[in-house]
């Protein structure tokens, strides 16, 4: 009886350019997402200061000084792309991390404890019908235009949607006979929920997370163009083109630069998303 | 044998409600289990044979609280364990444990063997957390596995491997019932003897009892001592396996194993084949529930359902024809 000799674990090497080629579009989102960062990171290292108003240099185009000319006050506009990077990703990426935690936290117990199940449920499915939009301005009406208001803002709505990938992954895992196994073996509730439920909605929550990130930076523009998100001094995209959409004919460039950026970052974090999906649904799950 | 039983069941029922419509109506139930009983003595086996739909898993989940009963009692060491909470039937569970059909669904994909292996252990805490690792290796090599597979992860395993797995869960609380439910219908025929010897073996160490469910004769001919045959969710016939295999009485115990193919060509078997369908549980027949399938089914078998009585030999039946 050869049961003691388990074949040996094969533990494939990790050949980088392999998994480029075969992942090209989380890859192309990634190198994307990291030069962003980077350039939000260290912004005060590259670009000049994008709150100095120069009105003799009012709407000029690119030029070796201002690189991507400058707005109808006279700022450096790509001193305020490269500032307005910031507030974007981190709106995306706190909105994401915040809805995920809360959600995440929401649905375990939703899908696991039926009795809380049905209240909780309708009580999401009634978030799920605001709109982001118009709680923003509710919000920022009450209180006052800030960061945090938007990032509120933008969360709620999103929440529910995660609660409910959380709980469908849940329903379909508590009868799995190793949760069974589990229960017989004398596990408590919380180690079954944690170690033995929990960590199967991880691979699609990473994938919603990219969306729910991509989602929450076009809103936070959007807000912002309308006035009512991220107050007008801090420079974000979305102010960036609302207060150059009268000069659109006169400066195109003042519109292109943070439009541009606001795609890009977009496409990037939803290419993610795409390579982040084929990668972690098992259905799609292919070698490395 | 006269040793006092260390599961014994009585009456048990299990109704699943049918539910319809918004306001989840219950417009049916389900009788997965009506009205099952027996006992088990220590280190004995006793096989739950039936077909497909029989309620023979459920009375396994049953016996490990796992899903509560509808009525009936169930006794572990002589006190009534039904109807406890999960707190109550925590300190029960050091006694009875259980081993699954499918030993790939039944291992955490993402756990490795040790930790699967020493779960049970960590939950209860006997065992001081420095002594763990060497009581899971233990467990491991008890089953025949090699300490070195404590690190790996359940894909890593054969079929038979895993299931050797899962029954050293079941065995790391010390209990003295294993629930068996089918745990071998899903290896090769080759892995099966291995693992049915690998139980046999520990009975004998450990003295367990087993509740053995199974669908398949020759499984049971190897490892039961005595065997329960279940048709439509209640218990026809039990009786020592030789009295079963040599002389099945019930008429459906009959038919069943004159169905089971024997190893040798040439050997010759009564035959009694039964046509139809088994009736659904939904909506199971009058009297007894075999009647719509019996040859030998009289007037009284339509109306009067039939007990699980002594025959002269000493077994049980439960048929109006038989005596």
């Amino acid at each position: 009886m050869s049961v003691a000799t388990a074949p040996a674990p094969s533990v494939p090497r990790f050949r980088p350019w392999r998994f480029v080629r075969r992942n090209p579009t989380l890859v192309a989102g990634a190198v994307i997402l990291i030069v962003m960062a980077l350039l939000a990171v260290f912004a005060p290292l590259i670009a000049g200061d994008p709150i100095r108003m120069q009105p003799a240099q009012r709407l000029r185009p690119p030029s070796a000084v201002n690189w991507l000319g400058t707005d109808s006050l006279g700022r450096d506009v790509f001193a305020r792309t490269v500032y307005g990077a910031r507030v974007s990703l981190m709106v995306g990426l706190t909105v994401a991390f915040l809805s995920v935690g809360i959600g995440l936290m929401i649905g375990l117990l939703a899908g696991f404890f039926r009795t809380a199940d049905t209240i909780v449920m309708r009580f999401m499915d009634g978030l799920m019908a605001i709109p982001a939009i118009l709680l923003a301005i509710a919000l920022v009406s009450l209180t006052r235009a800030s960061v945090t208001t938007v990032i509120v803002a933008i969360m709620i709505p999103e929440i529910p949607r995660v609660v409910r990938l959380v709980r469908s992954v849940v329903l379909s895992v508590r009868e799995a006979p190793y949760v069974e196994a589990a229960v017989a073996g004398g596990a408590p509730t919380w180690k079954i929920l944690l170690r033995h439920i929990m960590p199967s909605t991880f691979p699609p929550l990473i994938v919603q997370a990219t969306y729910i990130c991509a989602s929450a930076i076009l809103i936070e523009a959007s807000l912002s163009f309308l006035g009512a998100g991220t107050p007008p001094d801090i420079p974000t995209w979305g102010n960036m083109v609302a207060s150059s959409r009268l000069f659109l004919s006169r400066a195109p460039w003042t519109i292109f630069a943070p439009g541009l950026a606001l795609a890009l970052v977009v496409l990037a974090v939803n290419l993610v998303g795409d390579g982040l999906r084929d990668r972690l649904d098992p259905r799609l799950a292919r070698r490395m | 044998m006269s040793a006092e039983p260390v599961l014994a069941v009585e009456g048990l029922k299990k109704h699943f409600p049918v539910e319809k419509g918004v306001l989840r109506r219950v417009v049916a139930h389900v009788k997965a289990v009506d009205g099952v009983s027996f006992a088990i003595r220590p280190g004995e086996t006793l096989c739950l044979v039936g077909e497909s739909g029989c309620g023979k898993s459920t009375v396994g989940k049953l016996a490990m609280g796992l899903i509560p009963a509808t009525a009936g009692t169930i006794r572990l060491h002589g006190t009534d364990i039904t109807g406890l909470s999960r707190t109550q039937m925590q300190p029960w569970r050091k006694r009875i444990q259980m081993v699954f059909q499918d030993p790939s669904a039944s291992l955490n994909p993402r756990l490795t063997a040790g930790a699967v292996v020493s779960e049970p252990l960590e939950n209860f805490g006997d065992i001081p957390a420095s002594e763990r690792s060497d009581r899971t290796v233990a467990l491991l090599k008890k089953v025949g596995l090699s300490s070195d597979a404590m690190h790996k992860y359940p894909f890593e395993f054969s079929g038979g491997q895993k299931q050797r797995l899962g029954i050293a869960r079941a065995l790391a609380l010390n209990p003295s019932v294993i629930v068996a439910d089918e745990p071998v219908s899903a290896l090769d025929v080759s892995v099966q003897a291995q693992v049915l010897n690998l139980m046999m073996d520990l009975q004998e160490e450990f003295g367990l009892a087993y509740l053995f469910v199974s669908h398949d004769l020759g499984v049971v001919e190897h490892i039961g001592h005595r065997i329960a045959v279940m048709y439509l969710g209640r218990i026809v016939e039990v009786a020592d396996r030789d009295a079963i295999f040599a002389n099945p009485r019930h008429p459906y115990t009959r038919a069943l194993i004159s169905a089971a193919p024997l190893p040798d060509p040439r050997a010759r078997r009564e035959k009694l084949v039964i046509e139809g369908d088994v009736p659904s549980p939904q909506n199971p027949p009058p009297g007894c529930h075999f009647h719509t399938r019996c040859p030998f089914a009289v007037a009284r078998c339509r109306v009067d359902s039939p007990a699980l009585r002594t025959l002269k030999d000493g077994r049980l039946a439960a048929c109006h024809l038989e005596d």
